[in-house]
């Protein structure tokens, strides 16, 4: 964020996002639906996966992601992984950031705003899918199996596998889920970056393993997508602290060890840069003869942040050296939780820099 | 209470929580801190900052754990009435020393490392570093030579995914369910019952034979080593019950680990696992009380300039806005946790990386209730 701007991402209003304002918005983004010119063209790219170090933001990147894609028209879905409904509850969450339990629905498309869909995506219902379409009555029999599908959940990647896969399917053009529209976007909200990375290599393991038959058919069809650079992007999320520089970093590596590259890295909640260094000398001197206790907590407060941006530049610099490309920024946001306007903040900030 | 009166008497602290809340800090205070008191403690660490690393001594990858020189703490001014040990685990490394350790040949064991779902298995599935975790946690307490075993979880989303993933991978060592599938002739057959063939060819035509043919012999390769396997995990399932272990949830105060937090704590209860308590890690301490931030900024403006008046105002607002935060959803753990204790760590203005930051969090964790509450009283004053 440039010096000196204090945008408070503070949501005054929060009233959830399915009653508030939707984000699309398409009157007040009147855009083309196709192409225009974009410095890192990632969202020109049809599968998007959104890894990063646990706890950085990840989630809220991928929907901020998705919302700016629904903006410029992309029929966009964000798929989650690791079947929590995240999506939909931060959608779906009230001013106090409490959730409704019933609200959320595993393994559907939901659309929760003009061309943003999302989908939870779980292996036992991935399988059970892919049984139903690719073996008909028998393949309805084993999924009702116990054995099997303890079997399949048990052997080892076939969750990746089967999860991947259903991303591979959202991906197409022509879907084989019955009936079902294809997008042009799709954005994986992907494990975090250890398993984030297995992930992407899973199908090229699995074809190899089973070298002939279906799964080495839809593993290598997965592998050849992944490895299609112009289809498949790969954004590493972090925030300015040591160990998620590190993880991204390594990610880096890992990432081109697989013959694959990370499109964009975003460096989430960063602080504004409030102070200038000679007023934050002046704050401690006043800090030093102030004795009314909330005046001390307001400049402490001032000093601890500024202390807390310093180290962040640092770890920007060092990251940005490291990835050895600029990096997208996102700022801190202070509110209450996550809700939809202050994902439309962030989408605001994204549409910046993309 | 203090992290020390819960822990008393305990053998293992399994610190779990979700991603980013400060797992690997706690874990490496707690066993610090246990140290300091006199006991002879090994930390299991996963992935430490690298400053932390070096400041335990954990430059070299061992996959042991190794003394920690005590003039390393001494320094600081922490002086060591017991031992501090530390590790890093590599979690490839302990899954091939338990095949070397289980395998009845040294030939069997080369062959099973070399095979393409072992090598899978041991690497790239997701439950592979907890089940080895689990595996060296287990290792270490049955060697006995430890008075308390802190054990940092690995990084997951979820802090429910730690409970989960070891069972996965047992069941599948164990192989209870696959071996009726790929057992070649006969006995498959009449363990599956009627109409299992229909089930079999159709199972060979969705996952095709090669994958199927290269199961079974990962598995004709493990032979009776699986039962070793479901001996183990009972064990581990005995030492993860014991009174003398104690799970230590990690959470920072945002709403999502909170909602985490509250959740594992009900699973832990379901299954009957031992729970010692919450360490709410980075809390944003209430600055204000009653009062609004906007009552301040008059003030503010008044003493330091308008404008700058005015961006401290700015800075007070928002960061009263995390404090509301904290405070509501610590409530609600609270309300959760019904009468299991409860430790707030207040924020503090750096990342902690080296042994004085580690002493900074000692002293609130390690400090009785009152005398927390003083701390976190000067903080705000």
């Amino acid at each position: 964020m440039p010096r000196g701007t204090h945008t408070r991402l503070y949501s005054q209003v929060s009233g959830g996002f399915l009653r508030g304002i939707p984000c699309a918005a398409p009157t007040q983004h009147p855009r083309p639906r196709l192409k225009s010119p974009r410095v890192h063209g990632l969202l020109d790219k049809r599968l998007i996966f959104v890894t990063g170090k646990g706890g950085v933001g990840k989630s809220t990147a991928a929907i901020a992601l998705g919302m700016l894609a629904a903006r410029r028209g992309l029929r966009t879905i964000v798929a989650e992984l690791a079947s929590q409904e995240r999506v939909q509850l931060a959608f779906t969450a009230d001013e106090n950031g409490a959730r409704d339990a019933a609200a959320p629905k595993h393994f559907v498309e939901v659309e929760l705003a003009p061309g943003l869909f999302t989908i939870s995506i779980d292996p036992q219902h991935a399988m059970e899918e892919y049984l139903r379409v690719k073996a008909g009555a028998i393949g309805q029999a084993l999924g009702h199996s116990r054995l099997f599908h303890a079997f399949a959940m048990a052997t080892p990647g076939m969750r990746e596998l089967l999860s991947i896969g259903k991303v591979w399917e959202l991906a197409q053009l022509e879907r084989r889920t019955r009936g079902a529209a294809s997008y042009d976007l799709v954005i994986v909200d992907a494990p975090a970056s250890g398993h984030g990375v297995g992930i992407l290599r899973t199908p090229r393991t699995f074809a190899d393993i089973a070298r002939v038959g279906p799964i080495a058919h839809q593993g290598r069809s997965i592998a050849n997508t992944i490895a299609d650079r112009s289809f498949t992007g790969v954004v590493a999320v972090a925030t300015a602290e040591e160990m998620p520089v590190n993880e991204t970093l390594e990610l880096l590596e890992a990432v081109r060890g697989e013959r694959l590259d990370v499109d964009a890295v975003i460096l989430n909640a960063l602080y504004p840069q409030r102070f200038e260094e000679a007023e934050i000398d002046e704050l401690r001197q006043a800090l030093a003869q102030a004795s009314e206790p909330m005046t001390r907590g307001a400049l402490r407060a001032a000093v601890s942040e500024h202390a807390r941006a310093d180290i962040q530049r640092d770890q920007r610099n060092r990251l940005r050296d490291g990835v050895g490309q600029e990096l997208i920024e996102l700022p801190f946001v202070f509110a209450d939780h996550m809700g939809a306007d202050e994902l439309q903040l962030l989408a605001d900030a994204l549409e910046d820099q993309l | 209470m203090s992290i020390a009166t819960l822990l008393e008497d305990k053998r293992v602290c399994v610190c779990a929580g979700s991603g980013g809340v400060g797992k690997t800090t706690i874990s490496a205070v707690v066993a610090l801190g246990m140290a300091a008191q006199g006991l002879k403690v090994a930390v299991v660490t996963i992935d430490p900052a690298r400053r932390l690393a070096n400041a335990l001594g954990l430059e070299e990858l061992e996959n042991e754990p190794r003394l920690v020189a005590p003039e390393r703490l001494a320094s600081s001014g922490l002086m060591m009435e017991g031992e501090l040990w530390a590790m890093m685990l590599d979690p490839k490394r302990t899954f091939d020393e338990l095949i070397e350790r289980v395998a009845p040949t040294p030939e069997r064991a080369a062959e099973i490392k070399a095979n393409r779902v072992y090598r899978e298995l041991s690497t790239a599935v997701s439950g592979s570093q907890e089940f080895t975790a689990i595996a060296k946690l287990d290792e270490l307490y049955r060697e006995g030579s430890f008075d308390l075993l802190v054990l940092d979880t690995p990084p997951a989303r979820n802090a429910v995914d730690f409970l989960d993933a070891p069972g996965r991978l047992t069941s599948f060592l164990e192989g209870r369910a696959l071996r009726a599938f790929v057992r070649p002739t006969g006995m498959g057959m009449r363990v599956l019952g009627r109409g299992a063939a229909p089930l079999l060819g159709a199972l060979r035509r969705v996952t095709g034979v090669d994958l199927l043919s290269e199961i079974a012999g990962f598995f004709s390769l493990l032979g009776d080593m699986t039962d070793d396997f479901s001996r183990r995990a009972e064990q581990v399932e005995r030492m993860l019950r014991a009174q003398t272990t104690a799970f230590l949830l990690v959470s920072s105060a945002q709403t999502e680990p909170i909602d985490e937090a509250i959740w594992f704590r009900h699973t832990l209860r379901e299954s009957g696992l031992p729970f010692a308590g919450v360490v709410v890690n980075r809390v944003h301490h209430d600055l204000l009380g009653a009062r609004e931030p906007e009552d301040l900024a008059a003030s503010l403006e008044r003493e330091l300039g308008g404008e700058l008046g005015a961006r401290v105002a700015a800075n007070l607002h928002d960061y009263h806005v995390l404090a509301r935060r904290d405070q509501r959803n610590i409530e609600r753990l609270r309300g959760a946790l019904e009468d299991s204790p409860l430790l707030l760590v207040p924020h503090l203005d750096d990342d902690v990386h080296d042994v004085e930051g580690l002493l900074r969090v000692l002293r609130y964790l390690f400090a009785s209730e009152a005398e927390r509450e003083r701390m976190i009283a000067d903080v705000v004053a």
